[in-house]
């Protein structure tokens, strides 16, 4: 009952839990390296466990992100537009579910990464996930744009974090054609299905990185303008 | 006549324990407008803001409350045309004053966000035009008085903006905010001060038999903000801060520093809203007592009775010691991202533009004026989320206390006029 107090015009503030739900989805993708190693050792049965893990911090950053959504009714007057944390949102989220998505397709067809490939590809995978830190960092940093208004050098500040994020992500992209092209050396010898499904995973993987630099690029429009 | 020579006592002592009832509600209705952000940014305990409130609105209604009193006596309606029948008027004000309060407890208990001063000027308005006679209202003046409510919250909002804009550039954008903030919050502190106490001695100190000119009233002023800043100062220097190489524990602890400014401009916005709300209680008393006093003349320059202030002052106190809790208790702390920071800005923006406007006697709007300087914080990009809705909500219980009051008074005043003649 803040009724008939000054109080009711302050509404739920969006940015806390935008950090909260990044940092959700930054958890969730971390799993993946103890679940890749887990494959690799072909314990099958952790890595059904940590898919869980996974499948489950996706299920409550969903929960977050839905609630995001419904808390911000229209009519609410913010420092940043509306529109532009409903999209940082769904963007955000995208990145749990890719997690989500790797992990079930390497379980379902109880894919190996072949030893050839494996050191690359771990290496790929964690700037991958550096990437995804990254961004939670920058999204962190949304408490104390508030606190500045928006301007000046916390603005700057944020922007320099969203370029090391680009070029982190610049350099898995280099990473993964040259995992492509290792792994076109040695497919000749393998089941072709598995191949196929090998190049997906590659991309997916990929996919992480190029996801948490949109989250980034959406930020930058939010402090734009 | 005769029923003011009569009965003039029983309605004064009458108009005494209306004007009591509303003060009282006006205390415990509005003490969360005017301390709710101090609450809600953690700058203050609610025992803490109570005691404040308790001494500072009793301040703001007894030393600066004189000036508006006037206005809601007089610059309402055309008292000329009640030169003959001086009982109508004394009447109408009495059921002002009923209709008021009785809205007021009526909205207080629904939770509804209602304006004090809308529902006494409404219902002033209506017991005049419609009791007595549509050309006894002085319309031009309610057109300034109704004006000023739209004027004055887009004043505040300009002051916040201004105010909360020069904290980010002067404290927030610099490489070391937290020695800003030592430097410069002092400086804020200084124009609280200043401005309260210009205004009070320039407006208030008439009627305790102080008169003092208006180059000797600057010195004064300046002396008691240099005051303000060096007790802010002192307590500042004595605030324990976590040092950390971490920009947001920095942040943190300047936000502590504004939360000592925060405590001054709770006490000036409590003086704020005591200087400028007591009238809507005591200026209708007032004008019961003076005509009832000079045997129905209705005199144009009536000095306010010695005890009519303290009375609105312990009236509006009362309220808030009583129930002034259990309405603090609601505002909780539910509010996500209200730092010291914004809520200075809005406060003493708020404060200050009731303090001037009160000095030219219009009465205004507390709670719109504190609305009107959120808003301009939040237009600063300073606060996270501003709820639209409720300012909507707001603005339409504003819209209708107006004809509620009126429709109130004229019933209250059919039946007490009933009672007499």
């Amino acid at each position: 009952m803040s009724g008939n107090t000054i109080l009711g015009v302050f509404a739920k503030s969006p940015l806390k839990p935008l950090e909260q739900h990044i940092r959700k989805v930054n958890e969730c993708a971390d799993l993946l390296p103890s679940f890749f190693v887990a494959c690799t050792a072909g314990d099958w049965d952790k890595a059904e466990k940590i898919r869980k893990d996974i499948s489950s911090l996706e299920r409550a950053a969903d929960t977050m992100k839905r609630d995001i959504r419904n808390e911000l009714p229209g009519g609410i007057f913010m420092p940043v537009q509306r529109t532009d944390v409903l999209e940082l949102v769904s963007q955000q989220d995208k990145i749990a579910n890719k997690a989500k998505d790797i992990s079930g397709r390497i379980l379902g067809r109880k894919l190996v990464i072949p030893a050839e490939l494996s050191d690359d590809f771990n290496s790929y995978l964690t700037r991958c996930i550096d990437a995804i830190k990254q961004a939670a960092d920058a999204i962190n940093e949304l408490d104390d744009l508030l606190e500045t208004g928006f301007r000046g050098r916390e603005v700057k500040l944020v922007e320099k974090m969203i370029i090391e994020l680009a070029s982190i992500e610049d350099d898995t992209d280099f990473m993964q054609i040259k995992l492509r092209r290792a792994l076109m050396a040695i497919e000749e010898g393998m089941n072709p299905v598995d191949v196929m499904f090998l190049y997906q995973i590659i991309e997916w993987v990929g996919d992480l990185a190029d996801l948490a630099e949109r989250v980034g690029a959406r930020l930058e429009i939010m402090l734009a303008r | 006549m005769d029923i003011l020579a009569n009965y003039g006592s029983t309605l004064v002592i009458f108009a005494a324990i209306v004007g009591f009832i509303m003060a009282w509600g006006i205390g415990a209705n509005d003490v969360a407008n005017a301390m709710g952000t101090s609450v809600g940014s953690k700058a203050l305990t609610i025992k803490q803001a109570i005691i404040i409130a308790m001494i500072f609105e009793f301040a703001g209604a007894y030393l600066a409350g004189g000036e508006v009193t006037s206005t809601i006596r007089k610059g309402i309606i055309d008292s000329s045309f009640y030169i003959d029948t001086p009982e109508l008027l004394v009447f109408g004000m009495i059921s002002a004053l009923l209709a008021a309060g009785t809205w007021l407890l009526i909205a207080s208990y629904m939770g509804w966000p209602v304006s004090t001063t809308h529902s006494i000027v409404g219902a002033i308005v209506g017991f005049s035009a419609i009791g007595v006679g549509v050309h006894t209202v002085d319309w031009g003046s309610v057109g300034g008085i109704v004006g000023s409510w739209i004027i004055t919250p887009l004043i505040a909002g300009v002051f916040s903006f201004v105010i909360f804009n020069s904290a980010q550039k002067l404290i927030f954008d610099t490489d070391n905010p937290l020695d800003s903030a030592k430097k410069w919050v002092p400086l804020y502190m200084f124009l609280a001060g200043f401005v309260l106490s210009l205004v009070t001695i320039k407006k208030g100190l008439k009627h305790i038999g102080l008169n003092i000119g208006s180059a000797e009233g600057y010195m004064y002023a300046i002396g008691v903000a240099i005051l303000v800043a060096v007790i802010g100062k002192f307590f500042i220097s004595r605030l324990k801060f976590k040092e950390s190489k971490n920009r947001r524990a920095n942040y943190i602890n300047v936000e502590k520093v504004f939360a000592v400014l925060m405590v001054i401009t709770a006490c000036g916005m409590a003086f704020a809203h005591g200087s400028n709300d007591v009238a809507n209680a005591i200026g209708p008393l007032a004008a019961v007592v003076s005509i009832v006093g000079n045997d129905g003349e209705i005199a144009s320059k009536a000095a306010l009775a010695w005890w009519i202030l303290p009375l609105g002052g312990i009236g509006i106190v009362a309220g808030l010691a009583l129930f002034g809790h259990r309405v603090m208790k609601t505002i909780g702390t539910g509010i996500t991202h209200l730092t010291p920071s914004r809520g200075f800005a809005a406060e003493l923006a708020a404060a200050c533009t009731v303090v001037v406007a009160s000095g030219t006697g219009l009465p205004i709007s507390t709670t719109q004026t504190l609305v009107g300087a959120v808003l301009g914080v939040g237009m600063a990009r300073g606060i996270a989320a501003i709820n639209l809705g409720v300012v909507r909500n707001i603005v339409v219980s504003w819209v209708v206390t107006l004809p509620v009051g009126a429709g109130l008074s004229i019933m209250f005043y059919w039946m007490i006029k009933g009672a007499f003649m």
